[in-house]
């Protein structure tokens, strides 16, 4: 009697590990594809009841502001040839290994993002453009023109510690939050100073704490976070 | 038989691969230890380590070493009121490293107070007061 019920345990954790992985996705009705294969790992509208809980069951991140947060170009490319952006998956804990000298990420458990064709990542992406924050992120926010670059690395790196969670260069900084080596590709820069300047706004329990920056600081991170993987375009 | 022995034996491991991800010191406790180990899970393990030894993921970034939470030595000797602070305002708050940031947006005063009790609990500070 008990053989029947483990074997039974076994296939419903199968199905429960394999449940909502999206297959791949094709050109032929993106809007149907947003609002099934898209959105059975990323919230594509506000949560409307967020919580801790939300942050370790989701298996992806949120896109209800994909269009204020994403450049169309490195999105067409990356849905195409999809990198890992936060080493250790959506919540890092979940592949987190302790051990000497300190903890470390299995980073081959984390599971791939689903790759689409050229036509299929052109149309996603206008569809994911379309998704807007509702006034979280203002446009002209940041001023290029204001930004001492110097200042801006530095206070990534030693004042402000963002370097403690993120990546500025491949294999330097934290690994718990997306890496930023190519935020200026990725990341349009008005969401980075809005983000940044109050992560709360975005998801309440998020777990970038909000600091406190003053304009200047939030001017100079930005410019700095914005600049990163220009060179490599 | 044999595979139903297999197949025990797999859910045993995979039980065992689940419950490494789990503080030691979080079994059978109250429920407002648990809620505090669960939300250190979230945000503080990153850096201050999934055993609360402070060798947490991010420290191969950091210039400066986290505190070890599960040091007893080391937390008997750090005032309550202080942990609270450091946690409300930062590491700069109470002189320590900038890159403690401050959790007051994220963490409500009464999970800040719950969070220094747990602190507590996971260094056995408790056994020497």
């Amino acid at each position: 009697m008990k053989a029947p019920v483990l074997v039974a345990a076994c296939a419903t954790i199968a199905v429960l590990v394999f449940a909502g992985r999206p297959a791949a996705v094709d050109a032929q009705g993106v809007s149907a594809d947003l609002t099934t294969q898209c959105a059975s790992c990323h919230a594509l509208t506000k949560p409307a009841n967020p919580s801790v809980d939300r942050l370790w069951s989701r298996k992806g991140p949120d896109l209800w502001y994909a269009g204020d947060k994403f450049n169309r170009d490195w999105l067409v490319a990356w849905l195409q040839k999809p990198t890992a952006i936060r080493p250790g998956g959506v919540m890092w804990f979940t592949h987190a290994k302790p051990g000497e000298p300190h903890d470390t990420l299995n980073t081959g458990a984390v599971e791939k993002h689903p790759v689409v064709d050229a036509a299929t990542a052109e149309r996603l992406a206008d569809a994911l453009l379309q998704l807007k924050s509702d006034g979280l992120v203002p446009d002209g926010a940041f001023k290029p023109e204001a930004v001492n670059m110097t200042m801006g690395k530095m206070a990534f790196g030693k004042l402000r510690g963002c370097v403690a969670c993120h990546q500025d260069q491949p294999g330097q900084g934290g690994v718990s939050a997306p890496q930023l080596y190519d935020a200026g590709q990725r990341l349009r820069p008005d969401y980075v100073l809005a983000y940044t300047k109050d992560p709360q706004q975005f998801d309440r329990y998020v777990w970038m704490p909000k600091l406190t920056l003053s304009e200047p600081d939030l001017q100079r991170l930005t410019g700095y976070v914005v600049s990163l993987g220009k060179e490599n375009k | 038989m044999v595979r139903y022995g297999m197949a025990a034996l797999s859910l045993v491991v995979l039980g065992s691969t689940i419950a490494i991800h789990q503080p030691a010191t979080a079994e059978a406790e109250s429920p407002k230890i648990k809620a505090s180990a669960h939300l250190y899970d979230t945000y503080c393990a990153q850096c201050h380590g999934v055993q609360r030894n402070g060798k947490g993921v991010n420290t191969v970034g950091l210039s400066v070493q986290p505190r070890d939470h599960s040091d007893t030595a080391g937390m008997s000797s750090l005032p309550r009121e202080q942990m609270v602070k450091a946690i409300t305002e930062g590491g700069a708050s109470v002189n320590k490293s900038a890159l403690m940031p401050s959790w007051s947006s994220v963490l409500t005063p009464q999970e800040i107070e719950d969070m220094a009790d747990y602190l507590i609990y996971v260094c056995k500070c408790h056994q020497g007061q």
